[in-house]
């Protein structure tokens, strides 16, 4: 399990390879590997974005994400869980968030991951401000109500 | 009796400051916290508040040495 808060761009795949090298390597169990990656749009509520500061609040940030973690663990049958999230400075098309859950069965794997991205939208200490074309700043409004399970 | 209250996002911009020091006289709640470091301001809409970095209900009591913080909606993700 792992929670990374990075101020500089990362390439999600090859953090991906990194971790799986040095936490997974001969791992026959693994099934499913889910991932959900998060990159920045350059358009929102119909402007143009050209770039935006995410804040976060560090030490509550990722005890909530280690949290969340831990609570798709004891929800489904996940053999190991990842986050990585951007804060500072970010432009269009930069990866913001990844999470990768590895499970036995792919049912497992979707809904975990699922439920890590809700969850984290909703209760991991986060603010979006977007910039404008015009310059003008604004901050993002919530944008999940959380994991719905159908 | 001492807590640290401190202020994220648009927030932090509204009251113009990111962080408070307290010295507390007796027991407290969250709610009162904030009425002690804002008392020309009322509780804002939909603002979150977290005792040590753990989410409260405004009615949760604050002990000596604790951090209280308050924030908006998270937008994370």
């Amino acid at each position: 399990m792992s929670v990374t808060i990075c101020t500089d761009p990362f390439n999600p795949y090859e953090v991906l390879q990194a971790y799986e090298a040095s936490h997974l390597r001969g791992l026959g169990t693994i099934g499913a590997t889910s991932l959900f990656i998060g990159t920045m749009r350059d358009f929102n509520e119909g402007d143009i974005v050209k770039g935006m500061t995410l804040e976060y609040y560090p030490g509550m940030t990722e005890k909530q994400l280690d949290k969340i973690l831990i609570e798709a663990q004891n929800q489904w049958a996940v053999i190991d869980s990842l986050v990585v999230h951007r804060v500072g400075d970010i432009f269009p098309k930069e990866p913001i968030v990844l999470v990768a859950v590895w499970t036995y069965h792919r049912g497992d794997a979707f809904d975990a991951s699922r439920f890590i991205m809700e969850a984290l939208k909703s209760k991991a200490p986060f603010w979006k401000k977007e910039r404008l074309l015009n310059e003008q700043e604004r901050w993002v409004a919530k944008n999940s109500n959380g994991y719905q399970s159908s | 009796m001492s807590i640290k209250v401190r202020y994220f996002a648009s927030l932090k911009e509204n009251i113009g400051r990111s962080e408070d020091e307290l010295i507390l006289t007796g027991p407290l709640t969250v709610y009162g916290v904030w009425h002690q470091a804002n008392p020309d301001k009322d509780k804002p809409n939909q603002v979150l508040a977290a005792v040590n970095m753990d989410y409260v209900d405004w009615n949760s009591p604050v002990s000596d040495g604790d951090e209280v913080a308050f924030f908006p909606p998270v937008t994370g993700g």
